[in-house]
């Protein structure tokens, strides 16, 4: 982790231009909807930002607070079903406090699972958060009380609003997850900044060490879980509400929580920005690929082979991203910036 | 020095990567325009990877045979020709919904007609989207079953068959083999999904009517391991099993029948366990397997004939594997194919000889009335069943027939069993009309469509 430290610190004065070029960003995100269209805003943009907020959770935990978890999903799926049974049995509560709560549900669950790390640590740890991966997938399909009761344990959302507006369009809900997602970064990335970050960053980098000097490492640990499941349960019900419109249990299988993960290992382990990165390379690289493989298939050749090929250039992408990069897109970033800069006195 | 290092395998990768980008760039934006106005655009959310493959391959095969047919040897329907583009799904949800995004808004001025995902996950997650987007979702012999009430869903068609007639047409076939149902014992096994889950409730509402003794027991997605379900199958001894498997868990349960000794001839497999790729893989395990079928398979039928006249000899077939021609999952999207241009056809009669939208061709869908006069013109009799659709039902058949595997292939062994759809149309509209109250739908007045 030796690495992720320098890279705190090499960013450290960079940090004050970094409310302007927060900024820009947002409103270049802003203006996306009058040019995008459809396909554009729900397809890729709307996945892209949940995942990127997902992303989000699980480095606050992982990338910052050292503590592996593959139960990402499962922590999705808690904050969908909670903030769809709020919606539905607490009629009069606004959409927003449901959100809130759907989170806090997530969260205390998130740190119900998180209580085998004050024991144990690394490849034991993920086990009991895959515990959760399947126990909440588990709990879900076979308590149908969750899915209000549906035939096919399927939630479908119903029609939302929030603040009197209602979000039933692509763009609406665009600006629905935007505003979310850009609000949860602000509160990650001061609350990675804080006192409570920097604790997180000594138990990540020796426990020991941290302990020594007075931090109480179950109560840090805990609280990475608290926020982590917080951030990724409210990522949940976008995914469920924003996103898809409808959800099952298996939507939230194993299969996302790796997704997640590699998120944050392409994107950059302890960066805010890198999961934006991550997120960019898993929604949009699947996508690029399919859409080289139609034109591939249009001039004959076979479909199922080039599926097949997709997912084999993908992973090799993957390794060998990994192999030249392992800090990830966010430190690729930083080494350009700083080539910019040094450009015209050095090659 | 490592700074250095890595900072020179960083540039040399980022150069390649960008070159890769680029290349993969120009190569999507370089999408051919080969197809021009004049066309009609049926958007094609397949499958050919993944545990489903089988079914994706099959069925996708079929339907793009049908419409090569159609404008081949009829240069398209009343001059409009078909044109279709394929996005895999690998029945994921997300991508489905992905690839609904790309294709719905038509291709190069070809408007989009249906949707046709066969998915059960990806039709849920579209449903809202075709609605609001004018763009009819076909979801044949499976979907949402209230989706059959037309009035309050307006876009979606579970054509043929839905889940709920599915069951009851099994059970009334084993009140008539069984000579009533009163104790009897059945054990339901279902794929763990939306699509297996769909039947549970009237499921227990045909168990409390006919009076037997109901287990329905999960196996979880995709199905390869079903040891402790059969086990406590063994334990319950029931009179019959009715699979409604998917996929790969189908030859698994046959073959776990088998290990604990549960006779294949008292499994009913459901419409969507009854193919070869089903029975096949199994081996002896399968042999005298039931299942239902919405249609047989078989090439004596003269669309399959003209299929493999015009498409399939002169080497334009979509199968990889020519053996299939003819086999259950082939034929649905041969009769999925019909379905879908004779609603176009029969929109074209109100809409007019051009192009039509989705909402046109959802006309011609809910105006469908396929009679046995008509399908013998279509050279599709006794493969697909005749089917009248209206505003407020969206299914149009709700019969089946059944089949039995011989250890080579599917031999029918009934007439046509039909399902108690007036038992079922209750709990039907119930259902919608929850539906329709929790997204705040008004239903449409099906007295005043015309």
């Amino acid at each position: 982790m030796s690495s992720s430290a320098s890279l705190f610190l090499v960013r450290a004065p960079a940090l004050r231009r970094l409310p302007l070029r927060s900024a820009l960003l947002l409103a270049g995100l802003l203006c996306v909807p009058a040019f995008a269209n459809d396909y554009w805003l729900n397809a890729i943009l709307i996945p892209f930002l949940i995942l990127s907020l997902a992303g989000l959770g699980l480095n606050v935990l992982t990338g910052y607070a050292g503590q592996l978890s593959l139960g990402s999903a499962a922590f999705m799926a808690v904050g969908a079903y909670a903030t769809y049974n709020l919606v539905v049995r607490l009629p009069g509560l606004p959409l927003v406090a449901d959100l809130l709560l759907g989170g806090l549900i997530a969260a205390a669950i998130g740190t119900l699972f998180g209580l085998p790390s004050i024991r144990i640590k690394g490849f034991y740890l993920i086990v009991s958060t895959l515990a959760a991966q399947f126990f909440v997938e588990w709990i879900f399909t076979r308590v149908s009380w969750f899915s209000n009761n549906d035939s096919s344990g399927v939630l479908s959302a119903p029609k939302y609003a929030v603040f009197g507006w209602q979000i039933n369009s692509p763009v609406s809900r665009y600006l629905f997850v935007l505003g979310t997602v850009v609000l949860l970064f602000a509160f990650a990335a001061s609350v990675v900044r804080s006192e409570l970050g920097r604790r997180w960053m000594a138990v990540r980098d020796m426990d020991t060490a941290a302990a020594v000097i007075g931090i109480p490492i179950a109560r840090t640990k805990l609280l990475a879980f608290a926020l982590s499941s917080f951030i990724i349960g409210i990522a949940g019900a976008l995914w469920a509400f924003a996103y898809l419109g409808t959800v099952e249990p298996d939507g939230f299988d194993l299969n996302l929580s790796f997704q997640i993960l590699f998120i944050i290992i392409i994107g950059g382990m302890g960066s805010i920005g890198g999961n934006f990165l991550g997120a960019a390379f898993i929604v949009l690289l699947p996508i690029l690929l399919s859409h080289a493989a139609g034109v591939l298939a249009s001039i004959g050749v076979n479909v199922g082979q080039l599926q097949n090929l997709q997912k084999i250039l993908f992973g090799t992408l993957i390794i060998v991203f990994l192999i030249k990069e392992p800090d990830g897109l966010a430190r690729l970033v930083q080494i350009a910036r700083q080539r910019m800069r040094d450009w015209p006195l050095s090659s | 020095m490592k700074f250095s290092t890595t900072r020179h395998g960083a540039s040399k990768w980022s150069r390649l990567a960008a070159v890769a980008g680029l290349t993969l760039a120009i190569a999507a934006a370089a999408v051919p325009q080969a197809h021009a106005a004049g066309e009609e655009y049926f958007p094609l959310q397949s499958y050919r990877v993944g545990p489903y493959a089988a079914g994706g391959s099959g069925f996708f095969g079929g339907f793009i045979d049908y419409m090569r047919l159609i404008n081949k040897r009829d240069g398209g329907v009343n001059g409009v020709k078909l044109t279709w583009s394929e996005c895999e799904t690998e029945y994921v949800v997300e991508k489905g919904v992905e690839c609904y995004e790309r294709m719905k808004s038509g291709l190069n001025g070809a408007p989009t007609a249906a949707t046709n995902p066969l998915s059960v996950g990806i039709a849920y997650a579209t449903l809202d989207r075709s609605t609001s987007d004018k763009i009819p979702l076909i979801t044949i012999n499976h979907g949402r079953t209230d989706s059959t009430d037309g009035a309050v869903f307006p876009y979606v068609f579970p054509l043929q068959l839905n889940p709920y007639s599915e069951v009851s047409a099994i059970v009334n076939y084993i009140n008539q083999q069984s000579g009533g149902l009163k104790g009897k014992k059945i054990v339901v096994l279902y794929h763990g999904s939306p699509y297996g889950r769909e039947t549970i409730p009237v499921l227990d509402v045909l168990a409390k009517k006919y009076g037997f003794e109901l287990t329905q027991i999960e196996v979880p997605h995709p199905g390869n391991e079903q040891g402790s379900q059969w086990l406590t199958i063994h334990r319950i001894n029931p009179d019959w099993v009715i699979l409604r498997g998917w996929g790969v868990m189908n030859p698994v349960a046959l073959k776990s029948a088998q290990k604990v000794g549960f006779p294949a001839d008292h499994i009913i497999g459901n419409i969507w366990s009854n193919s070869e790729e089903d029975a096949r893989p199994a081996g002896d395990a399968a042999k005298g397997f039931i299942s239902i079928t919405t249609h047989p398979s078989g090439t004596d039928f003269p669309v399959l004939q003209a299929i493999n006249q015009y498409v399939v000899k002169p080497g334009d077939g979509d199968l990889k594997d020519p053996a299939r021609f003819g086999t259950v999952y082939y034929n649905l999207g041969v009769v999925n194919g019909i379905l879908n241009v004779e609603a176009l056809r029969v929109a074209q009669s109100k809409f007019g000889d051009k192009p039509l939208t989705g909402e046109q061709v959802r006309w011609g869908f809910e105006h469908l009335n396929l009679d046995d006069a008509r399908l013998k013109q279509l050279g599709a009799y006794g493969l697909v069943q005749p089917l009248k659709l209206s505003c407020a039902d969206h299914e149009g058949g709700g019969a089946v027939r059944f089949q039995q595997w011989d250890g080579q292939q599917w031999k029918i062994i009934s007439g046509w069993v039909q399902a108690d759809r007036a038992l079922l149309r209750p709990i039907i509209e119930k259902s919608a009309n929850d539906y329709a109250k929790e997204k705040g739908i008004t239903p449409r007045d099906c007295s005043k469509e015309l």
